[in-house]
């Protein structure tokens, strides 16, 4: 992974010496409220129901043990012991008192970790697929890249108070587990004639209240002009994007007001200015890049060795976990592991300071040191050797990560909701459990093959309703909690958004309005086809007709 | 009265007057005008006497004034709320694009933990809101020392001067 310079540490340590003197200052009275929010903001600091939250960036998604166990120690030291994982990839932490964040932040900074732009109306944590540099179905490592973006985008002088926040999502692979298409940029890694890299550059996507799939802006970019091409996408977008409104202020709202043609006129027409200039990327660059993201030192080995085969016959739970919860690797002989932070009974996503630790020791042992955070909040062990993949079972299973459940209905996505955050209108977690609840024969769960459930406390959508093949918004009717069911939704290359079922329900009657969507879709499947093939084909109607009984 | 402002990394006085209508106009001097007055109170600027200050919104479009800025010595950008970034992006245009040379002030709501972004984009002046102090507002000048995008002052990135 990427390991910071003296010049890297130097901004880190620039930075938390500031935010200190802007908290001090604040606490001091010089600083209005309004004025610290927007300098908070940026440093990833809400104040929430119950207490400020602090969200922690992991660029990319990527994490060294040593930045796992820095993260328990702040859960214990200060919060009540533990951490939340989050749609996009990062840490959240919801009791800091707000005066001793500094000193939170400089913990970080001892281990190359920061909260800089994780939230406020700047550019976000760039994110990736959760198997990069490991996946088989990848076309380029796309870790370089998203390091390259990381930096162009911290401090970016221009673009610290844009209209609206914005997020980007790089995919290199055949399945985009990113889900690119629903980010204000998509950065795409594609291959040109020859092989060579090439990028096709997608913007305006996005949830929230106006959900949309972002619109291709251009295709066969070289790499040297990755920079300069966002670059004047953002310049477009700070200077066009809409400020008068914070619900139309994001650039998936520019894009359709302008239309996708002219957006792209006004970028093409900026960034003639900037290509062929210093933004230039060199292929030196880039080739410094990749050399933080060489593979980890593997031994040479066969997949699927006798050990592995035996087990597998020996014991039934164990090859259950290994079909559902491991990844193909790159590599013969190693697996990337899916730890499932979405047992029942604990909230999706959440961790223990004592987990986070046990994390760590297990990457330790089984992954040369590193783990990764998934933006359907499990985590990952992405480089396990087959032939050790029983013992690290065992451990999982004691710590409760071995729930065989990814990619299941109930490995469902799932924001804070309403019992923490102030933007909600409705609980969400209690939901999530309760679905986990009535559908725990893990048999039937298998049977019913990928789902993907996400479910948001509000319009806001960070539980990525929209995209869930089944999704669950909490709404506000008249002060009570009633929730919205969409289906069809989908965050790959396939790209789609939800559809409203209907009428929405009360709480206690979601979770059987979900049992009827899962009934139906067992009656009409046709032998082999997924919950989404299935809807495709027969639409919404028989869904609707269940459920409202018509 | 004359105010006074950072520039050039000290504080100093102002040495620009504000013009809104024909009899404020000086004999001689440096004179503020906005960019919309400027089409009636053109006729009073003597270049022998005057020295051009032009003031814009963030949103206005470069081409706007792009033919005043062989004349003007200063372009002032004003910020209605220090959150409306677009004067960033337009300060960016008018040194990088335009090639504007003079003196580029930032004006309105502008404050000390905005300083350091705003002089990468080129401003090498701030008209620092009146309810805050100026030698405060000079510390948000040197925050960090490290940086990595090209800016106004920097043109190369990081990655064109890696040690």
């Amino acid at each position: 992974m990427y390991v910071y310079t003296q010049y890297d540490q130097q901004l880190l340590n620039e930075r938390v010496a500031q935010y200190r003197g802007q908290t001090e200052r604040y606490l001091s009275g010089e600083l209005s409220d309004e004025e610290f929010l927007a300098l908070r903001l940026q440093n990833g600091l809400y104040v929430q129901r119950h207490a400020p939250m602090l969200r922690v960036a992991v660029p990319y998604g990527t994490l060294n043990s040593q930045q796992v166990r820095t993260l328990a120690k702040i859960a214990r030291d200060y919060d009540k012991g533990y951490a939340h994982v989050s749609t996009r990839q990062n840490f959240q932490f919801n009791w800091p008192a707000l005066e001793l964040v500094p000193d939170i932040l400089q913990q970080l900074a001892d281990v190359q970790m920061h909260a800089i732009q994780t939230s406020g109306n700047c550019i976000r944590n760039v994110t990736t697929d959760q198997f990069a540099g490991v996946a088989r179905d990848e076309r380029e490592d796309p870790r370089p890249y998203c390091e390259i973006i990381r930096q162009w985008s911290t401090f970016h002088p221009e673009f610290a108070y844009l209209p609206r926040k914005f997020k980007i999502a790089v995919c290199a692979a055949d399945e985009d587990r990113a889900a690119m298409k629903f980010h204000d940029i998509g950065v795409e890694i594609t291959a040109g004639q020859s092989g060579e890299t090439t990028f096709s550059i997608w913007a305006g996507g996005g949830l929230g209240r106006t959900p949309m799939v972002a619109e291709k802006i251009t295709e066969g970019l070289e790499p040297r002009y990755l920079l300069s091409y966002l670059e004047a996408i953002l310049r477009v977008y700070n200077r066009y994007g809409r400020r008068d409104n914070k619900y139309k202020a994001r650039i998936k709202i520019l894009v359709k007001a302008l239309g996708v043609a002219e957006f792209r006129e006004k970028v093409e027409a900026e960034w003639q200015h900037l290509k062929d200039t210093e933004m230039d990327l060199p292929a030196a660059e880039i080739e410094l890049m990749k050399s933080y993201f060489q593979p980890p030192a593997y031994q040479a080995l066969a997949d699927d060795p006798d050990s592995l085969q035996a087990m597998r016959q020996q014991d039934a739970g164990f090859s259950v976990w290994l079909n559902q919860n491991c990844q193909p690797h790159k590599q013969a002989g190693y697996m990337a592991v899916n730890l499932s932070l979405k047992s029942t009974g604990q909230a999706p996503g959440d961790l223990s300071d004592d987990a986070l630790n046990a994390i760590a020791d297990l990457a330790d042992e089984f992954s040369f040191g590193e783990v990764r955070t998934t933006h359907k909040q499990n985590m990952v062990l992405p480089d396990v050797r087959q032939d050790q993949l029983y013992d690290l079972w065992q451990k999982l299973k004691t710590l409760g990560f071995a729930t065989a459940n990814i990619g299941c209905l109930t490995d469902i996505i799932c924001c804070p909701g309403g019992e923490f955050c102030s933007l909600a209108n409705a609980k969400s977690i209690p939901v999530a459990e309760e679905i986990q609840r009535r559908f725990d024969n893990l048999d039937y769960l298998y049977d019913l093959g990928d789902i993907e459930l996400n479910i948001s406390g509000c319009m806001n959508a960070c539980g990525h309703h929209h995209i869930g093949n089944i999704g669950i918004l909490g709404v506000d009717k008249k002060g009570e909690e009633f929730y919205q069911i969409t289906l069809g939704g989908n965050s790959g290359l396939n790209a789609n958004i939800g559809k409203i079922v209907g009428p929405s329900f009360a709480e206690n009657d979601v979770t059987d309005a979900v049992a009827k969507v899962i009934d139906v879709f067992v009656e009409s499947r046709i032998e082999g086809e997924s919950f989404l093939s299935t809807y495709e084909r027969i639409g919404i109607q028989p869904f609707k007709e269940r459920i409202y009984g018509q | 009265m004359a105010n006074n402002i950072i520039k050039d990394g000290a504080i100093t006085t102002d040495s620009f007057v504000i013009v809104e209508t024909a009899d404020q106009f000086p004999a001689e001097g440096h004179v503020l005008i906005s960019l919309d007055l400027w089409p009636e109170l053109k006729a009073q600027f003597n270049p022998e006497k005057h020295s051009l200050g032009i003031k814009v919104s963030g949103d206005a479009e470069l081409e706007s004034f792009q033919d005043l800025l062989s004349v003007a010595a200063m372009v002032a950008i004003e910020f209605p709320v220090f959150r409306d970034g677009r004067g960033y992006s337009l300060a960016r245009l008018v040194r990088e694009r335009a090639g504007f040379k003079g003196e580029l002030r930032a004006m309105g709501d502008v404050l000390r933990d905005q300083l350091f972004y705003l002089k990468r984009c080129g401003f090498t002046s701030f008209a620092v809101r009146e309810d805050r102090s100026l030698e405060d507002a000079l510390q948000g000048l040197t925050d960090f020392s490290v940086t990595y995008q090209a800016d106004c002052a920097e043109p190369r990135p990081i990655y064109q001067r890696r040690p």
